[in-house]
């Protein structure tokens, strides 16, 4: 890999690419190139080691069986603990959030490890699927407009005392902990439940990713004028359904 | 040929006179074909009706993601050159709409008919198909479906009881392995375009190697079988290596390869593969799709595109650039609500196209536009899009309810 260009890494879409999880690459990659960003892709598949010296990896969702099958051959390859060692930034969303925490439930109903990249433990939750539009506000530490997204996930995730919310929700689920928080971050690590193309809705989400990676504290703007369209939509759309 | 209702119990004749009154009620009161109701009511009153109507019948079914309704209308038409056919030719492809459609066919010789995937074992179990007809599985309404290997784990356990020929489709590796557990497999090497579902082992979890249009899995041996027929170009090839042309007037790869899966079907019943494809000529557009309507002094074509699997092979139809692009997406019930799916399909191969986007989900269609570095307009309707359409046909593709408006507002 050279060293001028930033390295985005999209981990295992053989297994974890079930929800367009590929427009989160697509929209990071987008909007480093409209900043005139060199960037490499590479796309990990499972049978592949994952590299150690990329500078953003997504993580996408996946039924229960290929999440399994991810986690297991992720602890098995250790390249994504070692590039987080490295102060790589990572963005996970539904089974690849679990994924990151100590554990989870596997499609075999039991006790499945996790990496421990994130202070989180997840468990099948007893109720309904959490399902539909979600609105919640992003940690203020973070400096973001509202999230807006889809949920689809029959999760629940609780955070230990090293991981922050991502998010409280408005409207929606999110960690279906009943507290209404939904994902969790610390420094570098982000994980959430809203799935596939978030950062489809939530543009600003992947320019932080940017700015962690390039450790900076503003880019040049970009024209987000069909984003913002979309977010005013979306979130109009969620508010007026009947709760 | 002796009729259904000769030898049918009381019940199950009540049964069907009550859902043909039933659908003609629903008529009358302006709720569609009627023959979803009239299913309902006749199923609830003899719950093995569906059976009863098959039992006379040599049933054919076909089941997929994508093709299911054009494939039913080709295997159709080349099974009529044997004897009447009765088909639900509409796409009611659930128990009830099937149950309605087999009801208006007591003097058919065959029962030519479209399962929805998710029903598919237990229609093969009613019926006891004299042939089953695999096309392809791919992701599909992801907030409500099943995901796509527990459809495939479903087939197979399905098909494990059934005496009937399945004819599938070499190339997809889901379809595979769903047929691999019947006895009596015809491969039939119909190809795939989309691959983004098989890239995991469906029996191992293994991955999925892929030279070349072959596949394999490096794990656990499970690999593509050899088929006895092919799609190859415009030719179908017969298990004895001949090629036979194919003629339709339905365009695009996929529909070749619904002729040659229908070939197969066909020759099962002892239809030789150049009086099918002949026959199969007659298929003109199914359902409204692929039909060129006249709208607003515009030459129109209707392209119905549901999932990922079906856009891109969507795309490998279309004319070149400069001709326009009509796009529209909308997220209703039927749709699924979620737009996830649109990461999913390459919009990249519109590149040189003038686009224009509608539909409720529009904005979607925007920003995975813009992501994509396309140009494109946003237009409020079809009809602003296709005035603003530069010169020549154009074509218009749409999801399932995006699909019904359009046919709606073009008369069609
Ligand atoms: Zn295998």
């Amino acid at each position: 890999m050279s060293d001028s260009s930033l390295r985005l890494v999209w981990v295992y879409p053989d297994l974890l690419s079930t929800y367009g999880d590929q427009g989160n690459a697509l929209v990071v990659e987008r909007r480093a190139r409209q900043r005139r960003l060199q960037v490499e892709r590479y796309d990990v598949r499972s049978d592949q080691p994952v590299p150690t010296s990329g500078d953003i990896y997504l993580i996408g969702g996946g039924e229960d069986r290929p999440q399994r099958l991810a986690a297991e051959r992720l602890r098995r390859d250790g390249g994504l603990q070692r590039a987080v060692g490295n102060g790589a930034i990572v963005f996970s969303v539904c089974a690849g959030y679990q994924i990151l925490g100590h554990e989870f439930i596997n499609d075999l109903g039991e006790r499945e490890p996790g990496l421990g990249l994130l202070d989180v433990v997840s468990t099948r939750g007893e109720g309904e699927r959490c399902v539909g539009d979600v609105l919640a506000d992003i940690d203020p530490q973070l400096g973001l407009p509202p999230l807006t997204g889809f949920e689809n996930h029959q999760g629940v995730t609780h955070l230990g005392p090293s991981a922050r919310p991502f998010a409280r929700t408005r409207l929606g689920k999110g960690n279906g902990t009943g507290d209404g928080t939904e994902g969790a971050f610390n420094d570098t690590v982000f994980g959430t439940y809203m799935h596939g193309p978030v950062l489809a809705r939530n543009p600003l989400i992947a320019d932080l990713l940017l700015k962690l990676a390039l450790d900076v504290n503003a880019m040049p703007p970009v024209d987000d004028r069909w984003y913002e369209a979309l977010r005013n939509e979306r979130i109009a759309a969620a508010t007026a359904q009947p709760a | 040929m002796s009729g259904n209702s000769e030898s049918m119990t009381p019940r199950a004749k009540l049964a069907v006179t009550a859902g043909k009154a039933a659908a003609a009620v629903s008529r009358a009161a302006g709720r569609g074909s009627g023959s979803v109701i009239g299913g309902k009511v006749a199923l609830k009153l003899d719950p093995e009706l569906l059976g009863r109507l098959a039992q006379h019948l040599d049933v054919v079914l076909v089941s997929a993601t994508n093709g299911k309704t054009t494939t039913t209308r080709l295997i159709a038409e080349a099974l009529r050159a044997s004897g009447p056919v009765v088909s639900n030719a509409l796409g009611a492809n659930m128990p009830a709409g099937i149950t309605s459609a087999l009801a208006g066919g007591s003097d058919s010789r065959f029962g030519v008919i479209e399962v929805d995937e998710k029903y598919l074992a237990g229609v093969a179990r009613d019926t006891s198909p004299k042939a089953i007809a695999l096309l392809n599985l791919s992701r599909d309404q992801l907030d409500r479906a099943a995901e796509t290997r527990m459809l495939a784990e479903k087939w197979r356990e399905g098909l494990a009881g059934s005496k009937a020929i399945v004819i599938a489709n070499a190339d997809d590796p889901l379809v595979v392995w769903a047929a691999s557990s019947s006895p009596n497999v015809v491969w039939v090497a119909a190809g795939q375009e989309w691959k983004d579902d098989a890239w995991s082992c469906p029996a191992c979890g293994g991955v999925m190697q892929r030279p070349g249009d072959d596949w394999f899995c490096g794990e656990c041996g499970f690999r593509r079988p050899t088929a006895s027929w092919a799609l190859q170009g415009d030719y179908v090839l017969d298990p004895h290596g001949a090629a036979w042309p194919i003629h339709l007037q339905l365009p695009g790869r996929a529909n070749k390869a619904n002729a040659a899966t229908s070939a197969a079907v066909a020759a099962c019943f002892g239809v030789p593969p150049q009086v099918a494809l002949e026959r199969m000529y007659q298929v003109q557009a199914v359902a409204g799709r692929y039909d060129v309507v006249q709208f607003l002094n515009r030459d129109v074509r209707l392209l119905l595109a549901k999932n990922p699997a079906g856009w891109l092979e969507t795309f490998t139809l279309i004319d070149p650039p400069p001709t326009p692009v009509i796009l529209s997406v909308n997220a209703r019930g039927a749709d699924g609500t979620d737009t996830s799916w649109l990461w999913d399909v390459d919009y990249t191969r519109l590149a040189g196209h003038p686009i224009c986007v509608i539909g409720d989900r529009k904005l979607d269609l925007a920003v995975r536009l813009e992501v994509a570095g396309l140009e494109f307009r946003v237009c409020e309707s079809i009809d602003e899009a296709v005035q603003v359409s530069p010169p020549g046909r154009i074509e218009l593709i749409a999801n399932y309810t995006a699909f019904q408006d359009v046919r709606r507002r073009v008369g069609n």
